[in-house]
């Protein structure tokens, strides 16, 4: 017989984690499933791993907080499967498949914590080896311990600030800093920092953060627009304009960031109900104070269901746990009250900070939006900005008919790096908003799988799943 | 290039990179190890030839696929390096679901 679990948690970042403590704390059954090959997610990726001080100290202290959630998963009783990736989610459950195996989990409850992604940075030349985003140098240095000499970092956002610092402390020399934060955005977002002044250690942190950069003399260009990227098979040159003139810069490697967008596609091919968000600019899954989608069996947490940042992904992984705990009957709402309502302050508090973030490095709308004609929106197909105007232009009403019109959101990826630019690209092309414009309709199975993968499901599923591992064992 | 931070030693097995073999770090991620390698690209695109590598090591691009043991569309930047594993370069198309074969 097919094993009934719980809980079946999928991603193992902070809010994965912490989810997956707080329903074995409830006593429920949970499986969690990872793409990776040990826990941390991205943030704290590699966290299992020995370090050693120095890759420690260049990594910084927020790094060694995933430690303790990293300690307290690892002994809290889950069902842990790394290295397997699900490409189908559904009320019985999920499909997977792992190192050439695939199987069925039924499961109770689905908790979907798939953490960000990069916002895209369509430009001309972002599809050349060599241009890569801050994310991946950054996942290269804390899992791979490699670094290039000499990149260029391109954008703006916290993250693409760290990077930079943590490649300085490496002892990496950084080529330059190219700072895309647009002027504009100081004005607006001085009106929210009183607001942002009630969790003081980000704001302390990130200028510390800046005077560090500033200090350590590595040229640096602010209020930067129209980059592009150039090269014959691979990056040779950055170039970019700014209010006095237009510039290049010779490299091999450009290190990009505009921010970070909710990991869609999972949640996407549930079909429940996503709306845009004007604050962020982004796509998210409509949820409740606790987590839950506008389906009963679907709760997401962490950035998955909009950013929020990797405190406040480890206090939403635990509260949407102890609701499904409760929707489930193991916990009576008394101690769900209890136990949820200091949680949910907390995270009130440390997201108090974000509406500041957001609008102070909200991306120019020439990096959401391309100007130019030839740049490539969808990466996969090769789609470019103006394949999408010329479509438009044709009567194309949505990114769902862009697809036949054009092959965008077709190639592997699925649309994940140009979902959101495709929404506001045509929107902006229509004059509607990107809510009226919507998103590509996402269709399992949402990660590669073969045909003897689907076939194994069906198999499975005619035999009531008989050679199913045990699935909560 | 990307070069590691220093040089840790530590266990190191063999891979086969388009039929030449190179000592990688034991258990280090594939698209890393690929990458300072040198391996470029990982793979050219079905449209236009395009050269393609590594983008955001995190699962999402699929600009990392390459052919691992004689199977196409494998996400590097997901897996992890195994003594003996056989790479290579992925040439236009691979459609997903199928198996064994490049189209
Ligand atoms: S580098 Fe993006 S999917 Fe592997």
């Amino acid at each position: 017989m097919n094993e009934m679990v719980d809980l079946a948690i999928i991603g193992a970042g902070p809010a994965g984690m912490s989810a997956a403590c707080a329903a074995r704390a409830c006593r429920l059954s949970v499986v969690l499933l990872d793409e990776q090959p040990s826990p941390g997610g991205q943030i704290y990726r590699g966290i299992a791993e020995a370090r050693d001080d120095r890759l420690a100290a260049i990594l910084g202290k927020d790094y060694a907080a995933g430690e303790e959630i990293y300690r307290r998963f690892v002994a809290c009783g889950a069902n842990y499967r790394p290295a397997t990736t699900v490409w189908r989610i559904g009320p019985d459950g999920l499909s997977w498949i792992s190192a050439g195996r695939s199987g069925e989990l039924a499961a109770r409850r689905v908790l979907v914590a798939t953490g960000a992604m990069e916002r895209p940075f369509p430009s001309k030349g972002w599809t050349l080896p060599g241009v890569m985003t801050a994310g991946a140098g950054q996942i290269l240095l804390k899992a791979s311990r490699l670094v290039a000499d000499g990149a260029v970092f391109v954008g703006c956002g916290p993250l693409l600030y760290l990077v930079a610092h943590q490649y300085l402390n490496a002892g990496v020399t950084v080529r330059a800093i190219l700072d895309t934060a647009p002027r504009e955005n100081l004005l607006p977002a001085s009106a929210l920092l009183p607001g942002a002044l009630r969790q003081p250690h980000y704001i302390v942190k990130g200028l510390r953060m800046i005077a560090a950069l500033r200090r350590s003399g590595v040229r640096m260009h602010r209020n930067v627009r129209a980059v592009s990227f150039s090269g014959q098979d691979r990056l040779e040159a950055v170039h970019w304009r700014d209010r006095s003139g237009e510039y290049a810069l010779e490299c091999a490697e450009a290190f990009v960031h505009q921010g970070v967008i909710p990991n869609l596609n999972m949640t996407m091919s549930t079909g429940c109900r996503h709306a845009w968000d004007e604050q962020q600019l982004c796509w998210r899954p409509d949820l409740d104070a606790l987590g839950r989608s506008s389906l009963q069996w679907l709760l997401v947490a962490g950035d998955g269901g909009g950013i929020g940042g990797a405190r406040s992904a480890a206090l939403s992984g635990a509260i949407s746990a102890l609701a499904a705990a409760h929707d489930l009957g193991r916990l009576d709402f008394t101690a769900f009250e209890r136990e949820s309502a200091p949680l949910i302050a907390a995270r009130r508090r440390d997201m108090a900070v974000r509406p500041f973030l957001d609008r102070l490095y909200r991306p120019a709308q020439g990096f959401r939006i391309p100007e130019d004609e030839e740049t490539v929106i969808c990466r996969c197909e090769e789609v470019t900005c103006g394949d999408v105007a010329r479509a438009v232009g044709e009567g194309c009403p949505g990114p769902n008919q862009l697809k036949s019109f054009t092959r965008a959101g077709m190639g592997p990826c699925q649309g994940r790096l140009c979902g959101h630019t495709v929404t506001e690209t045509m929107a902006l092309l229509s004059g509607r908003t990107p809510q009226e414009v919507g998103y590509y309709r996402i269709r399992t199975p949402i990660k590669p799988v073969t045909v003897g993968d689907i076939a194994g499901r069906i198999e499975n599923a005619e035999q009531g799943a008989q050679h199913e591992q045990a699935a909560a064992d | 290039m990307f070069r590691p931070l220093d040089d840790k030693g530590g266990k190191a097995v063999a891979i086969e990179i388009e039929g030449r073999s190179q000592i990688v770090p034991a258990a280090s991620n594939l698209a890393a190890a690929l990458l300072s390698a040198g391996f470029s690209p990982f793979r050219t695109t079905p449209a236009g030839a395009a050269p393609r590598q590594p983008y955001c090591m995190m699962g999402v691009c699929f600009d990392c696929l390459v052919e691992i043991d004689g199977l196409p569309n494998r996400q590097a930047c997901l897996e992890t390096v195994r003594e003996g594993m056989h790479v290579r370069r992925q040439q236009g198309a691979a459609a997903i679901g199928e198996k064994g074969k490049a189209r």
